[in-house]
C-alpha cells in the first residue's frame, strides 16, 4: 500500500494515545505515512507523530470555536479533491474522530469501516477485523473498490512504538514537514460553537491507561455502593469503571463507562463487582490480562471469560476486601 | 418546533442475534422492536415539542418488509407519524447507504431538529446521524447529555474525553443524544390505543428519487470476508462465597504482583 494518513487528534502539542497506535500501525503496510492536525499545539505535535513515522504532517491550523468534524472533514476533502489522495484513511474512534469520518465519508462519497479491532495488509488491500456479538466472533471484511478507504479504528487495538528512538529527532534526526492546509468553504455545516468547556475532576490513573481497572454495576444496589469501588480502585492504584446500566441510571458519569459505547481498558487486572456481563461491556474489558468478578448470579455471563469468580454479594465482599488490603499496611 | 427522530427497529436483543450465512449480513427478517437506544431521541423529542408550545414528532426509519412494531412503540410514546423506508433493494446498505435513505425521507418532513442515538445497539456503525448531518448540510452535535432550545438557538451539553463542552447551535440542526439524555416514559393503555391509527408513510427507493446504484451491496462497497468465533477466554476457578472469598482475591492478587 503507498499512501497511509492517520487523523492525529491532539491536546497541547500532545497527540492521543489512539494517534501513537495508528500510526505504528500504518508503518506495517504503508509506503508513505503523513498525519492530519489541527488546534493549537500542531507544531509540537508534529514532533512526536514524527518519532511514531509520520514524515508529512498536515496542519489545518486553529479551528476557534468549532467543532472539529465539518472543517476538518472539509480540509481532507479538499486535499483530496487536488489530487493527493492516500489509499487509507485510519481515524481513531473518539467522539470528534468519528464526526470527522462521517462528514468526509459524505464529501468524497465513501464508505466507512468503523470498530475496527485489527487489520491485515497481506493480500495487498487492507482486511480489517471487527469484534461482533460481544467479542466472541470475528468479523473479516474489506473494501470493494475505491480509494481512500476511511476506517475507524477502537483505541487499544494496536500497541504503539515508535519507529525511532526520541534522542534521534533531538540529535538532529529529520522531523516532519508541516504542510498547512486551508479550510475551504463550511457553510451552514458549521454552525455550532463551543461557548465553555466542563472538565470532571479525576484523581489517580486515567482509566484506558490503569494496570488496574475495578468496576461497578447494578449489583452495587444502589448509587452509595460506588463509594466501595473508589475506594478499592484507590488503594490498588488503579482506576474506578462502570457498567452502562449504572451510567444510564445516572449514578455515575459517562466518562466511567467501559463497553462498546465507552472505553476499551485492557488493564494487567480487571476487577467486575455486580456485573451481570451483558455483550456491549465484555467488548470493552476482556482484553484484560486478568478478570476478577464478583456477582451474586452464579449464571452470570462474566463468570465464563473470568480468571477468578467469586459468587457472592458485592456489597459483602468488597468492604472486607478493602479491610484486608487497609490491613496490610 | 417540528421533530424528527431516527428509529432504527431492530432484531429482539433477548434473542441471540444471527448472521446470514450467505453473505454475513444481520438476520432481520423476525419481529423488530424499537432499538432501546431510540426512545431517549424520541422522548427527547416530545420533550423539546411540549416546551416550544406547538408542533410535533415524527418518526423516520428504514426496514425491510414494511416493519413498523418499533415504530408504532414510539407512536404509542406520543410521536405523531412516521416515514418508513422499505424496499428489498435497501437489504444489505451500509451506514451511508442508509444515511442517504434518511436524509431523503427526512427532506419531505422539513423538520427544525433531527435527533439520533450516537449509535444502534446492533450494529453500532456510529456514523450514520452525522453524514445525514453533511446531506442535508446542517450542524450536528454528537454526543448530547443535555439539551434546551431557547429563541430558536440549541444549547447542548455535548460528552467529552474530560467532560463535557456547551455547545450552541442555531436550527435545523442533527442532535445525537446518549442513553441518560431524559428518562424514556412508557406508553400508556392511551397511546398504545391511539398508536394503531396514527399515520406512517411507507416509501420506497423510487419514492425517494434515490438511485438504486447508492444503496444496498452496490453502494455499500464493501463485502464481509469471513465470520469465525473468537479465540474464547476460558472460565478459570470459582469460590462462592462463604464470608472468606476476599482472601482467594488477595491472594489472586499477590500471585498477580498487583498486592
Amino acid at each position: 500500500m503507498d499512501k497511509v494518513w492517520v487523523l492525529a487528534e491532539q491536546q497541547d502539542g500532545a497527540p492521543l494515545g489512539i494517534v501513537l497506535e495508528l500510526l505504528t500501525a500504518a508503518r506495517g503496510f504503508g509506503n508513505v505515512v503523513e498525519a492530519f492536525t489541527w488546534g493549537p499545539g500542531a507544531a509540537s505535535a508534529a514532533t512526536t507523530l514524527g518519532l511514531y513515522g509520520a514524515t508529512k504532517v498536515y496542519d489545518i491550523g486553529d479551528i476557534g470555536e468549532s467543532l472539529p468534524g465539518p472543517k476538518v472533514a472539509a480540509a481532507i476533502a479538499a486535499e483530496v479533491g487536488r489530487g493527493n489522495c492516500p489509499d487509507a484513511l485510519l481515524v481513531g474512534a473518539t467522539y470528534d474522530g468519528r464526526d470527522i469520518a462521517a462528514r468526509l465519508s459524505v464529501r468524497l462519497d465513501r464508505p466507512v469501516l468503523t470498530n475496527i479491532v485489527g487489520v491485515d495488509a497481506s493480500s495487498g488491500a487492507l482486511t480489517t477485523e471487527h469484534a461482533i456479538f460481544g467479542g466472541s466472533m470475528v468479523l473479516r471484511a474489506r473494501f470493494t473498490d475505491g480509494v481512500p478507504g476511511i476506517f475507524v479504528v477502537r483505541a487499544k487495538s494496536f500497541a504503539a512504538e515508535p519507529a525511532q528512538p526520541a534522542e534521534s529527532a533531538e540529535a538532529g534526526g529529520q522531523p516532519p514537514a508541516v504542510v498547512a492546509v486551508e479550510v475551504p468553504e463550511t457553510g451552514a455545516t458549521d454552525a455550532a460553537r463551543i461557548v465553555a468547556r466542563h472538565e470532571e475532576e479525576r484523581s489517580g490513573p486515567k482509566l484506558d491507561e490503569a494496570a488496574v481497572v475495578v468496576s461497578g454495576g447494578r449489583g452495587l444496589g444502589s448509587p452509595d455502593n460506588y463509594a466501595l469501588i473508589v475506594e478499592l480502585a484507590q488503594l490498588l492504584n488503579g482506576a474506578p469503571g462502570a457498567s452502562r446500566a449504572i451510567v444510564d441510571a445516572g449514578w455515575v458519569p459517562y466518562a466511567f463507562q467501559v463497553g462498546q459505547t465507552g472505553k476499551t481498558v485492557k488493564p494487567t487486572v480487571y476487577i467486575a463487582c455486580g456485573i451481570s456481563g451483558a455483550t456491549q461491556h465484555m467488548v470493552g474489558m476482556k482484553g484484560a490480562k486478568n478478570i476478577i468478578a464478583i456477582n451474586k448470579d452464579r449464571e452470570a455471563p462474566i463468570f465464563t471469560i473470568a480468571d477468578l469468580g467469586v459468587v457472592g454479594d458485592v456489597t459483602k465482599v468488597v468492604p472486607k476486601l478493602i479491610e484486608a488490603i487497609k490491613a496490610r499496611g | 418546533m417540528n421533530v424528527a427522530v431516527c428509529l432504527k427497529q431492530i432484531p429482539d436483543t433477548a434473542v441471540p442475534p444471527a448472521l446470514d450465512p450467505q453473505d454475513h449480513t444481520l438476520i432481520r427478517e423476525g419481529k423488530l422492536i424499537m432499538d432501546d437506544s431510540d426512545s431517549y431521541g424520541v422522548e427527547m423529542g416530545l420533550q423539546l415539542v411540549e416546551a416550544a408550545g406547538g408542533g410535533e414528532v415524527s418518526l423516520v426509519s428504514m426496514a425491510p418488509n414494511g416493519e413498523t412494531s418499533g415504530l408504532r412503540t414510539a407512536l404509542a410514546m406520543g410521536a405523531a407519524k412516521a416515514v418508513l423506508a422499505s424496499d428489498p433493494v435497501l437489504a444489505g446498505s451500509d451506514a451511508l447507504g442508509t444515511a442517504k435513505v434518511l436524509a431523503a425521507a427526512i427532506r419531505r418532513l422539513e423538520p427544525d431538529l433531527v435527533l439520533a442515538a450516537t449509535e444502534s445497539t446492533d450494529g453500532y456503525t456510529g456514523t450514520t446521524p452525522v453524514q445525514l448531518a453533511e446531506l442535508l448540510g446542517w450542524p450536528s452535535v454528537s454526543f448530547a447529555k443535555h439539551i434546551e432550545i431557547a429563541d430558536g438557538v440549541l444549547r447542548v451539553q455535548r460528552q467529552t474525553e474530560a467532560g463535557y463542552d456547551e455547545v450552541t447551535c442555531p436550527l435545523p440542526a442533527v442532535v445525537t443524544v446518549t442513553a441518560g439524555v431524559v428518562e424514556p416514559r412508557y406508553p400508556s393503555f392511551k397511546g398504545i390505543m391511539a398508536a394503531k391509527s396514527k399515520p406512517v408513510d411507507e416509501v420506497t427507493v423510487a419514492d425517494l428519487e434515490l438511485d438504486p446504484s447508492e444503496v444496498g451491496p452496490v453502494g455499500a462497497r464493501q463485502q464481509v470476508i469471513s465470520v469465525e468465533a473468537a479465540e474464547a477466554r476460558k472460565s478459570g476457578e470459582i469460590v462462592v462465597d462463604e464470608g472468606d472469598a476476599h482472601e482467594r482475591v488477595i491472594s489472586f492478587l499477590e500471585q498477580l504482583k498487583v498486592l
